[in-house]
């Protein structure tokens, strides 16, 4: 097997200085009965050839070379060459949690880079080194605040990423948690009627995303104003990063759980991707998962050690923060690089550039027959919810023979928007995408309409 | 705190400075690294890293888009170049150890070799670029990839069901036990407790914690094992499962696991077994088999994706056919035609514990690595991981203390009872292995090991590698005994060396930010961040 290092003088050169007999010796503990006398069935050891070959094959089966108008929690983004090329090198690649600081300070200087980009991008004065995603994020958040505010009323909008929601659920279930949803409005946003009969002084805290699940932008200023007279905190979830670019950061929220795939992380068929947290100062001690903190070594240099630890579970046990080890820390990395490779002038292009093509789609789409942009008031990002006149299966069936996967059919979470589909529109996206799906729906082949 | 304190490393300690060692060094000589400041010490306006591409639609008035959600700037995110760029990451990058380095020998991290074709097939475009929400009919290859590893880890593990849903190893565990609670529960009671052995990870009692379980400590045996009379005493009609690593935390196989099984069995509780250690087992003996109900595996240990500097990770769940049902949504499922679907109708379902499909990158890996390696591969690994354990073993047990002469897998661990004697502690002998080249074993855990050192070589470990470490292990031995101040100051060859982790906890600055000098101009220094008000 050619990862293993060892020839067969040497296992029995080795085995000699132990004194066993045999390799089955040292496995002598574990009972007859349960020794595994036969092969594992399993597909018989391959060649590297074999491998690739192997996913190739499964490669080309999925959706390659489509023109894409998916987003819903993952966006098409491109990835500068320049962050495969450094998160590859060995000693990012291969090595662990940077407990040994002397041989780690690479990891946790970046970490430490990564904390304060967050920061910048999201208006909150801490953040932690990654949770999992945007989803497992949310709740985290929300039992943090629980823990805070010593309250278990949870309230939720709606228009969270429905798949968020369901995460939250599965957490809150056994933390004695209450939750209330709150519906959206005319508008696409947070009903804040609803928002303010719901919230009581029982209220722990108030989720919401912002862009919200239809791309629509909260008025984060309101509902942070509702939450704390009430004592609750605000927590804004982030589905779109890249969003934050251009659209104000909800520096008046107490948490920010963002979901910071769009930072330079694939697709990957849904994962891995790089949940983060962040929020005031004041909270720090309640934040879950590591934080990296800069000190001075013995001798006075500048250095950085993940700090604050009796937070965690190796040291507080079933009192811990929360019982999260491994985080995503070489998507936090990627993440990382891709803010510095765009960086402050950079990260505003680009994010004005979803601006312009979703404005631009968002338009010709809805210019064909029969569709129309809903919430079409409301200030959004590079996503937004199209209606049209067929459902949104058969026009994304017509769209598919077209080589074009199109939005999102939303009505299996709302069903009262059975002609609605969720619409994104990148930086990836090209005009000629934009027209040649626009000409589907309007039944007709390009040239698309004019553009209004 | 005082900024000035706060100086920039000045290079690899004092060159002037003697470190001598009682031997040879056979690993490493120093060399020179190279000083690197703060992303945004390097920043200045104007500098770019990327162009866009041209815009092919037309430009758009933001302020009249947003309005008031428009954001003013992008505040302290750092302007620089693309060449800049490369050097701060390889820089950086060179400050840290790792398995491409050499050996790694962290107990119950399994600190092995993480293939590169595995990163390439991950980085194939129709995988790379493949969205969770494009039809299933245009996914059918990236999810026969999940189906193969699913029944690949099935067969491994000897279990008749799976999820791939959980991020991580604790993310795992807290699936895990959300299908025992909801196993519980569909009989009419949840149940309130769950016993977790003395020896367990800290993962282990967080996760009952937050799935609503009180958590029972079980205490090892003088052997190092679960304590069969003191299981059966506490295990009754309110205990839900017992959490068992097997082989435990200081390597050692349960040989009585049958029998836990039947007491935990016998009162209706259920057997979860943390298979942070299934590096020792691959191949030889299936969990499924003797007796486990559910358990959790680490793909980023024992299937060699990489680590990563902490993460990702993916914490696949295997339970046997009573808990199927309360699997997360959604399920993969074949249908007659032989094509993949997920299956999202599941009324008993624990619900999600992850958006999407889980770490799937990582499952790409996975079934990379078993590819590679085929039935033989994996027991020739398996054995080779037991193996390089126990030579580690047979060659330090003269001059470190083993406190369980139990035998032991693919991990082992030693006291450094007969080093304290002399004021030097498991973590001063850690330090001093990285002068070594090493990186250190795991420390002061297992806690019921008083000064613990946990060292899992894994099966990636030549008999030279192992060699030189042995070597240096006696050798700090010998220092320990004949100069232990060389071993009490070490590292002394690293950049930095035992940082102020107080000072770092007392006042946390966690985010670099620019210091205002009395002028208000901004210059480029750590300031402290102010207190943080305890909740």
């Amino acid at each position: 097997m050619r990862y293993l290092p060892k020839s067969p003088a040497d296992r029995a050169a080795m085995l000699a200085e132990i004194g066993a007999a045999s390799i089955d010796e040292l496995f002598s503990t574990i009972p007859s009965e349960y020794r595994l006398a036969r092969d594992l069935n399993i597909p018989r050891q391959m060649g590297e050839q074999e491998i690739v070959e192997f996913f190739r094959k499964a490669a080309e089966q999925n959706a390659d070379g489509y023109a894409s108008f998916l987003g819903a929690g993952a966006y098409r983004h491109y990835r500068p060459v320049v962050i495969d090329a450094l998160a590859q090198r060995g000693e990012f690649l291969t090595s662990y949690t940077p407990y040994q600081a002397e041989i780690s300070q690479g990891t946790l200087q970046a970490i430490f880079e990564f904390q304060t980009m967050i920061c910048e991008m999201t208006g909150m004065e801490i953040a932690n080194a990654s949770m999992y995603d945007g989803s497992t994020g949310s709740a985290e958040a929300v039992m943090m605040a629980a823990r805070v505010t010593g309250r278990s009323d949870i309230v939720v909008a709606n228009t969270v990423h429905p798949e968020y929601r369901e995460v939250l659920t599965t957490y809150a279930q056994h933390q004695g948690l209450l939750k209330r949803i709150v519906g959206y409005g005319a508008d696409g946003r947070v009903d804040l009627a609803e928002l303010e009969a719901a919230v009581t002084d029982q209220t722990a805290c108030v989720l919401i995303q912002s862009p919200n699940f239809f791309g629509v932008i909260e008025d984060v200023a309101a509902i942070a104003e509702l939450a704390h007279s009430k004592g609750a905190l605000l927590i804004v979830s982030i589905a779109e990063a890249l969003s934050l670019g251009i659209v104000r950061p909800p520096a008046e929220a107490d948490i920010v759980s963002m979901e910071a795939q769009s930072l330079g992380v694939p697709l990957g068929y849904g994962g891995p991707y790089c949940g983060v947290m962040a929020s005031k100062e004041k909270f720090v001690r309640q934040m879950p998962g590591r934080l990296t903190g800069a000190t001075v070594d013995k001798q006075g240099r500048r250095g950085f050690v993940l700090t604050l630890s009796t937070r965690e579970q190796h040291i507080r046990r079933e009192k811990a923060t929360s019982n999260i080890c491994t985080n995503q820390a070489l998507v936090a990395l990627m993440t990382c690089i891709y803010l510095t490779i765009y960086g402050r002038s950079g990260m505003r292009e680009l994010a004005q550039q979803n601006l312009a093509k979703a404005h631009y789609a968002a338009h010709t789409l809805a210019a064909t027959p029969g569709s129309k942009l809903l919430f079409a008031k409301s200030p959004r990002f590079n996503e937004f919810v199209l209606s049209t006149a067929e459902a949104p299966a058969t026009v994304n069936a017509q769209l598919l023979s077209q080589k074009i996967v199109g939005g999102l059919p939303l009505a299996q979470w709302y069903p009262e928007l059975p002609n609605a589909s969720l619409w994104c529109v990148t930086e990836q996206n090209s005009r000629e995408q934009i027209d040649a799906a626009a000409g589907v729906l309007a039944a007709k082949k390009a040239p698309a309409l004019a553009y209004a | 705190m005082a900024t000035e304190t706060l100086k920039a490393p000045d290079g690899a300690g004092n060159p002037t400075q003697k470190t001598p060692y009682v031997g040879v060094r056979h690993k490493v000589s120093s060399h020179i690294s190279q000083n690197e400041g703060l992303i945004f010490e390097k920043s200045s306006p104007g500098k770019k890293a990327y162009r866009l591409s041209q815009l092919d639609v037309p430009e758009v008035d933001a302020r009249a888009l947003l309005g008031d959600s428009l954001r003013e700037d992008l505040g302290l995110l750092p302007e620089v170049s693309e060449i800049e760029i490369v050097r701060h990451f390889t820089r950086l990058s060179t400050w840290n150890y790792a398995i491409d380095l050499g050996m790694y020998p962290l107990g119950s991290c399994t600190m092995k070799y993480n293939p590169r074709v595995n990163e390439f097939v991950a980085r194939l475009a129709g995988i790379a670029e493949a969205h969770p929400y494009q039809p299933e009919a245009l996914s059918q290859g990236a999810m026969r990839i999940m189906w193969t590893l699913q029944e690949c880890l099935k067969e491994i593990t000897g279990m008749d069901a799976i999820t791939l849903q959980p991020a991580a190893g604790a993310h795992g565990e807290f699936t895990g036990i959300l299908l025992v609670r909801a196993y519980h529960a569909s009989k009419g009671n949840p149940r309130s407790k769950i016993l977790i052995p003395d020896s367990a990870h800290g993962t282990n009692p967080a996760t009952a914690a937050i799935c609503g379980y009180q958590v029972q400590n079980l205490k090892s045996n003088s052997r190092g094992m679960v304590d069969l009379a003191e299981l059966e005493q506490l295990v009754d009609e309110e205990t839900a499962a017992l959490m068992l690593t097997n082989p435990s935390t200081i390597g050692v196989f349960e040989s009585e696991i049958h029998k836990i099984a039947d007491v935990l069995h016998a009162k209706g509780a259920l057997l979860y077994m943390d298979g942070a250690n299934m590096n020792a087992l691959v191949g030889k003996t299936r969990p499924g088999d003797f007796g486990a109900d559910v358990m959790h595996l680490n793909l980023h240990k024992t299937f060699s994706t990489p680590h990563g500097g902490g993460g990702p990770g993916s914490g696949p769940v295997c339970c046997k056919k009573i808990l199927e049902r309360f699997l997360p949504t959604p399920v993969l499922v074949e249908k007659p035609d032989g094509t993949l679907t997920f299956d999202y109708d599941n009324p008993q379902s624990v619900g999600r514990v992850r958006m999407f499909y889980g770490n799937y990158g990582m499952f790409v890996r996975a079934l990379a690595y078993i590819l590679a390696n085929g039935p033989d591969g994996l027991r020739q690994t398996t054995e080779d991981a037991v193996l390089n354990a126990n030579y580690v073993r047979a060659k330090l047990e003269d001059v470190y203390e083993l406190p369980y002469k139990t035998p032991t897998l693919h991990e082992v661990v030693f006291s450094d009872r007969r080093q304290a004697r002399n004021g030097v502690k498991t973590g001063d002998i850690a330090k001093r292995l990285i002068d070594y080249g090493f990186h250190p074993y795991t420390t002061s855990f297992p806690m019921i090991v008083s000064g613990a050192l946990m060292i899992e070589p894994t099966e990636s470990e030549s008999k030279e590698e192992l060699d030189q470490f042995i070597d240096a292990m006696r050798q700090i031995a010998r220092e320990a005994e004949e100069n232990r101040d060389v071993v009490l100051g070490a590292p002394w060859e690293t950049r930095v060396s035992r940082m102020d982790e107080t000072a770092a906890a007392r006042k946390p600055v966690l985010r670099w930010k620019p210091e205002p000098t009395a002028s208000g101009a901004e210059t480029d220094a750590l300031v402290p961040a102010s207190p943080a008000q305890e909740y």
